[in-house]
């Protein structure tokens, strides 16, 4: 599904290096976490995967089923499947919910040669979602996230990814501000979306996460770089002993 | 005698004469306000109200030379009977040129008159001693039509007010809206082909308690000259709500002054200005709350893909006008490396006890914005039209008016935004 083979990427207005050859594969179907101490690149491999060119890649290559996606843009990237759950959504006044939803499906569909939805087979899925991850109606009525509690626009993340359908799903913190109620509900929309065909990179700086959304497999991010891959066990040993341990061992 | 050295009138200034002398019968009152378009000459950048519209200056690439004014005067100048559609399906249309043809409902009366513009004082302080949007308006002989709504009449369609859309079209209307009655105006700005301006002069009296919406919807062609003023009272415990709508005109100037009359009013002011290339739009507001605890709101946001747009607003607030809530914004999106924009907000205070406000920016889309309707799929040029929309259909949304106005309106928006992309 995704390969990501030494990685160098810097800030392109400034040009400091974020990320100095990091080497991940994740495999079809596969839950790989990626967990490390604050400013180690974690926020910043997931807008690079996603296609933000406030970066900008300087050696090594991102493969996604095998061809490189470093050439195509946002929404190319996302047409062909790769989804970003943003630790931050932005609200976006005067851009209706559901005219951005309709678009964005749309626009998706289009770009793989697919017939548009039709309203009433439109509102159909967004109801079915939306109920699933206990978004209300109301909600939906608001422009993009404006208003929304953080809460609120985690869930409606999970929904886009949900309507989307896309392979690839990158998750950006998705825990960060939720309390547990939040959190499951978040979990448990994700774990719904699990399959064989669809890989998640999900990004955490805790635990706490994994024991809703189980991976099979953990990798530390520390100063741009993979320092260790492991089972999840990797995760709970993390949660006891903290990231010096491993930072020590890479050292 | 004393005798005052005239300055030499600019080619485009003795044209603009001509073309008014040309315009129509002769009697006492224009001949003044033609007089004094004679001697005063076109307002320019060293009076302060058109500091960033120079007018003088502006006339001049579009009057000057001999032939020019000869070929206007030539042509006729033909109150044309071209069908416009009305804005919203069921409305009262009102022809400014002939008010009396008009079919008013019921609590309306519409009415010709003789009066000119009074344009011997500015409302705008900062302009000459003498109005200059009335002045051109007056010396084109422009009669002003009355249109008077009962007190406690609700009008439930909308009036739209429509002038002349040949040649030369001057128009002026006098409205006066009873206690407690509601209504809708919309002026219906279009046509064009006169390197001359027209002019719209509008006087508003908003009774006590009564509710006001008043769109103006400008959309004369690119080649056209257009100078408006709208002028309003707003009686006690009265709400005014106000749209401007700039989607035309080579070289525009609309002003809107707005003074309470009454305590407890409220004025809600919201505005878009769509600019393309070579255009040359100018909106110029002052709101005086003379009286205490009155609101306003004031937004206009502005897409240019080119051409030079203006916004000065003004908002003055006398000794006695305690807890008067003001607050004024001018948001600009600059789509291309063509278009400028120049913001001039100005408070004036004298009472103590006040919250007001103004705000500007200009600039491009926001990055982050586009990035996350892309990071969904949707491509950049449909990521920012959809962004583009947003920003400017918000001021729709904000008036909370009838859906099929707001429709009607946001359409035009649209149609703009479609065109120009």
């Amino acid at each position: 599904m995704l390969e990501i083979k030494n990685l160098h990427a810097r800030v392109t207005e400034e040009g400091t290096e974020i990320l100095k050859g990091v080497d991940l594969t994740v495999k079809d179907g596969e839950v790989a976490a990626i967990m490390g101490p604050n400013g180690s690149g974690k926020s910043t491999l997931s807008y690079i995967l996603a296609g933000r060119d406030d970066y900008e890649v300087t050696e090594g290559d991102i493969l996604y089923n095998g061809e490189s996606i470093l050439e195509m843009d946002p929404a190319e990237r996302a047409a062909s499947g790769v989804f970003l759950a943003f630790q931050y959504p932005l609200e976006i006044p005067g851009v209706a919910t559901m005219t951005f939803l309709k678009t964005a499906m749309n626009a998706q569909r289009k770009a793989r040669g697919e017939a548009e939805l039709m309203t009433p087979d439109f509102m159909r899925r967004v109801k079915a979602a939306a109920a699933e991850l206990k978004i209300d109606a109301q909600m939906l009525k608001r422009p993009l996230n404006v208003g929304f509690s953080g809460g609120e626009k985690k869930r409606a993340e999970i929904l886009q990814m949900a309507l989307l359908e896309p392979k690839l799903c990158v998750m950006d913190e998705t825990d960060s501000g939720l309390d547990i109620d939040a959190l499951k509900i978040v979990a448990d929309g994700v774990n719904a979306l699990r399959s064989a065909e669809r890989s998640f990179l999900v990004i955490t700086h805790y635990q706490r996460l994994l024991d809703y959304i189980v991976p099979d497999t953990v990798h530390v991010l520390y100063k741009g770089r993979i320092i260790k891959s492991g089972t999840k066990d990797l995760a709970l040993q993390l949660e006891n002993e903290g990231y010096g341990q491993i930072i020590g061992e890479a050292a | 005698m004393s005798v005052t050295e005239l300055r030499p009138r600019t080619p485009a200034e003795t044209a603009l004469v001509q073309l008014a002398e040309a315009a129509g019968t002769d009697e006492d009152a224009r001949r003044a306000a033609i007089e004094a378009l004679r001697r005063e000459g076109l307002p320019h950048r060293r009076v302060e109200a058109w500091h960033y519209t120079d007018l003088r200056g502006l006339m001049g690439r579009r009057l000057g030379g001999d032939h020019l004014i000869e070929a206007v005067a030539a042509r006729e100048f033909p109150q044309t009977e071209t069908v416009l559609a009305p804005l919203v399906p069921g409305s009262t249309v009102v022809d400014l040129d002939a008010p009396e043809r008009a079919s008013a409902p019921d609590g309306v009366t519409i009415a010709a008159t003789d009066a000119l513009a009074d344009w011997h004082e500015s409302p705008n302080h900062l302009d000459r001693p003498v109005d200059t949007v009335r002045l051109v308006n007056a010396a084109f002989g422009a009669r002003a039509a009355t249109i008077a709504v009962a007190d406690r009449a609700e009008v439930a369609a909308p009036i739209e007010l429509r002038s002349g859309i040949g040649l030369q079209s001057h128009a002026a209307v006098k409205v006066d809206v009873g206690n407690g009655a509601k209504a809708v105006f919309i002026e219906r700005v279009e046509g064009g082909g006169s390197p001359a301006p027209s002019s719209l002069v509008s006087h508003l009296a908003i009774g006590d308690g009564a509710e006001v919406l008043w769109v103006v919807d400008q959309a004369k062609d690119l080649d056209a000259a257009h100078l408006g003023q709208l002028n309003v009272s707003v009686g006690a415990n009265a709400t005014f709500k106000l749209f401007v709508l700039n989607a035309g005109g080579g070289l525009v100037r609309q002003e809107v002054h707005a003074v309470t009359a009454g305590e407890g009013s409220e004025i809600i002011m919201r505005g878009v200005n769509l600019l393309q290339k070579d255009q040359h739009v100018d909106v110029t507001t002052t709101l005086r709350h003379t009286h205490p605890n009155t609101t306003a709101t004031e937004t206009f946001r502005n897409v240019l893909m080119g051409g030079h747009g203006v916004f000065q607003g003004m908002i003055k607030v006398a000794r006695e006008a305690q807890k008067t809530d003001a607050k004024m914004a001018c948001n600009t999106l600059l789509l291309s490396e063509d278009g400028d924009f120049s913001a001039k907000p100005e408070l004036e205070i004298f009472a103590d006890d006040v919250q007001c406000g103004h705000g500007a920016t200009a600039g491009e889309i926001n990055g982050e914005h586009l990035f996350y309707l892309m990071s969904r799929g949707i491509p950049a040029p449909q990521a920012k039209a959809l962004l583009v929309k947003a920003f400017v259909d918000e001021m729709v949304e904000e008036l909370e008016i009838d859906e099929a106005l707001g429709e009607a309106l946001t359409a035009k928006i649209d149609a703009w935004l479609d065109a120009s992309h």
